[in-house]
Formats: C-alpha cells, sequence, structure tokens
C-alpha cells in the first residue's frame, strides 16, 4: 500500500463516519420527541454532512481521478463504505440515537483534536473547523444521556439497554489497522489506542453521572472501517440515501 | 406526576453593544439545556453572541385589563415629551 492508498482510504473512513451517521440522524427530522430536539438534532446532522463534504472532497483530490464528494456518497456501494458499524446500527428509540452520538462524540472530539495537530495542513485545517462543531455535540449528547441516565426509572432502563446494545460497537473506534498506524507513524493522524484512554475517562465520568453500569463484555465487533464485513443495516440506510441518484442519474437541483 | 418540560422565555443579543431582545420561548428541563436549545433553535443563522434564558414562570407581567389605569394617563401628558427645547445647531443630533 503506497502512502497516497493509505491516505485516501483514511479519508474515506473519516467522511464516511460523518456521512452514515449524519443520514441516520437526519431520519429523526420531523420525529423526534419534542420540537426542540428535532431541531437540534437536524443541526447535528448537517454539521456532520457538512464534515463529509470537506473530508470525501479531500478524499477525492487525493485520489486524483476526479471524483467528487457526491460521486463517493451517492455512487459507491456497501462494501466500498468505511464507516465504523456503530453509526450505521439504526436508531433505535431516542435514547439509544442519543447513546450512539455519546460514544461517537466523545471519540470524534478526541480523534479530531488530534488531528488538528496533523502534518497534513489540509486535514488540520478541516479538523480545526469540525472540533467547534463537535465540541458542541460532544457537550449536548452526554448532557442528554446523564438527564435521561439519572432521570425516571423507564428513561434509566432504556438508557442502560442502550448501553449494553451499543458497546460492543465501541473497540472497533480504537482497533488500529495497517492503514491507521502507517498515518500515525507520517504524523498524519492521532494514535489510536492513545485515544481511549482519554474515552474512558470521559465515559466512565458520564455514566457515573447518568448512573449507568459500563458493561464489562471486551468483545468489539469489527469490519465496518475495512470495509469487509458491514452489518445489513448499512446496505438498508444506502438504497434510502441514494435512491434519487440511483433512479436518476446525474440529477440536480 | 408533571410531564411537560417548562417554558422558557429566550433572550439573544445580535451583536456586541446591543440589548439583548426577546426573540420566543421553548420547552427544556433545566435552564442548561434551556440554553443549548435556544442555540440551537433560535441561533442557526449566525443571529448571535450572547444567550439569556429565564423560566416563563418567573416572569411578572401587567395585566390586560389593567391598561387603561396604567397607560392612558400619559397620553394627554404631552409636556413629558422634551419637544419643546430648541436645540443649537452645535449641538446635533439628539
Amino acid at each position: 500500500m503506497t502512502d497516497r492508498d493509505a491516505l485516501f482510504e483514511y479519508l474515506l473512513r473519516l467522511g464516511d463516519n460523518t456521512l452514515v451517521l449524519g443520514h441516520r440522524v437526519s431520519e429523526w427530522c420531523g420525529h423526534a420527541p419534542v420540537l426542540e430536539e428535532d431541531i437540534a438534532l437536524a443541526n447535528t446532522a448537517l454539521d456532520l454532512i457538512g464534515q463529509t463534504q470537506m473530508w470525501l472532497g479531500l478524499a477525492g483530490d487525493v485520489e486524483g481521478e476526479g471524483r467528487s464528494a457526491d460521486d463517493f456518497a451517492m455512487l459507491r456501494d456497501v462494501w466500498d463504505f468505511r464507516n465504523l458499524l456503530l453509526v450505521e446500527q439504526p436508531n433505535g428509540d431516542f435514547g439509544q440515537t442519543m447513546m450512539r452520538q455519546c460514544l461517537f462524540d466523545a471519540f470524534h472530539f478526541d480523534l479530531l483534536s488530534g488531528l488538528a495537530g496533523s502534518t497534513d495542513d489540509r486535514i488540520a485545517a478541516i479538523a480545526a473547523k469540525a472540533l467547534k462543531e463537535v465540541t458542541y455535540h460532544v457537550d449536548r449528547s452526554s448532557e442528554t444521556v446523564i438527564g435521561l441516565g439519572d432521570g425516571t426509572e423507564e428513561s434509566h432502563r432504556r438508557m442502560q439497554a442502550a448501553l449494553d446494545l451499543l458497546w460492543p460497537y465501541v473497540g472497533e473506534m480504537f482497533m488500529p489497522d495497517a492503514v491507521d498506524t502507517a498515518l500515525h507513524e507520517a504524523g498524519i493522524a492521532p494514535d489510536l489506542p492513545a485515544l481511549r484512554a482519554s474515552f474512558d475517562t470521559r465515559i466512565d465520568e458520564i455514566l457515573r453521572q447518568a448512573t449507568l453500569v459500563r458493561p464489562d463484555n471486551a468483545y468489539a465487533h469489527s469490519g465496518g472501517k475495512t470495509g469487509v464485513r458491514h452489518s445489513e443495516h448499512l446496505g438498508h440506510l444506502l438504497t434510502q440515501m441514494q435512491w434519487l441518484q440511483r433512479a436518476y442519474p446525474g440529477a440536480a437541483w | 406526576m408533571k410531564t411537560e418540560w417548562p417554558l422558557w422565555e429566550v433572550f439573544i443579543r445580535g451583536q456586541h453593544g446591543l440589548n439583548h431582545r426577546h426573540v420566543g420561548s421553548l420547552h427544556a428541563p433545566d435552564a442548561e439545556m434551556a440554553i443549548k436549545n435556544a442555540r440551537d433553535v433560535y441561533t442557526r443563522r449566525n443571529e448571535g453572541v450572547s444567550i439569556w434564558v429565564v423560566e416563563a414562570a418567573h416572569i411578572s407581567a401587567s395585566s390586560p385589563s389593567d391598561k387603561g389605569p396604567l397607560y392612558e394617563p400619559s397620553e394627554s401628558k404631552v409636556y413629558r415629551h422634551p419637544t419643546f427645547f430648541d436645540i443649537p445647531d452645535e449641538a446635533g443630533h439628539m
């Protein structure tokens, strides 16, 4: 694998994470339990889609074959996607959505903090811009997890169930492969295992305040960011997200 | 048990140096979430640099039925408007 291939692959991971999660969160538009949360979720989704445009746009530049961010988003199939399994998981109830968001935001914040110091100026600039948005995301999602976890008996039960369901998808975020290692050694990306400590500190404090119990199951699903084994949910998501470009190729407005 | 979040009134300052202005209201479980919700609902288009929220229940308001005794007496007191002074040109716009 050349340096360029590794960088391209890495940028797809960054862009596909924000694309798939952004689409997932946008599924709440018009359906959230209260108006205020509906707007807040739509804002988050739009932040993530905006970040996607930057990451996948840069991926296209690096690849050098004239593919745009839209081409990557709308014209690839499941096996080409490089997002984490966590972000393609279904929304479930509002609590499950916010738990998924909180787990990803905590990781995303540390990742972007590292990328803001990247030796690649283009990556550092995108990360610095995204970091402001994500600082708010993690603030909001962690407060919601705390509020619902330490809320009523029902909300507590739902949040614990969401945590138990999603915990096996946490490990993949911090599992480095050849791409992550190459980018870290080049000074472009942070060391993933080193991010885990900061994640654990933050999440443990959130869970403590939320009166939720961290599962002691260390099992981790994997195969999302390598594209080897996505869950069945990603295909269903893509049929919704891509149908217009598939049905009317090149449609623009 | 009350299942509705309380109502909050939202005040936004558009630029440094201007006053906070009432922009609307929203529901939130507590003050901190009210500020977050206000950020998401009322500052999406770059409207603000500062947010105040106050629980609507804490606002005391004059009663519309007291309109007569409260406000009508001032209608006939034109001498309270400082419009009878000649402003010297050198003073400029006041």
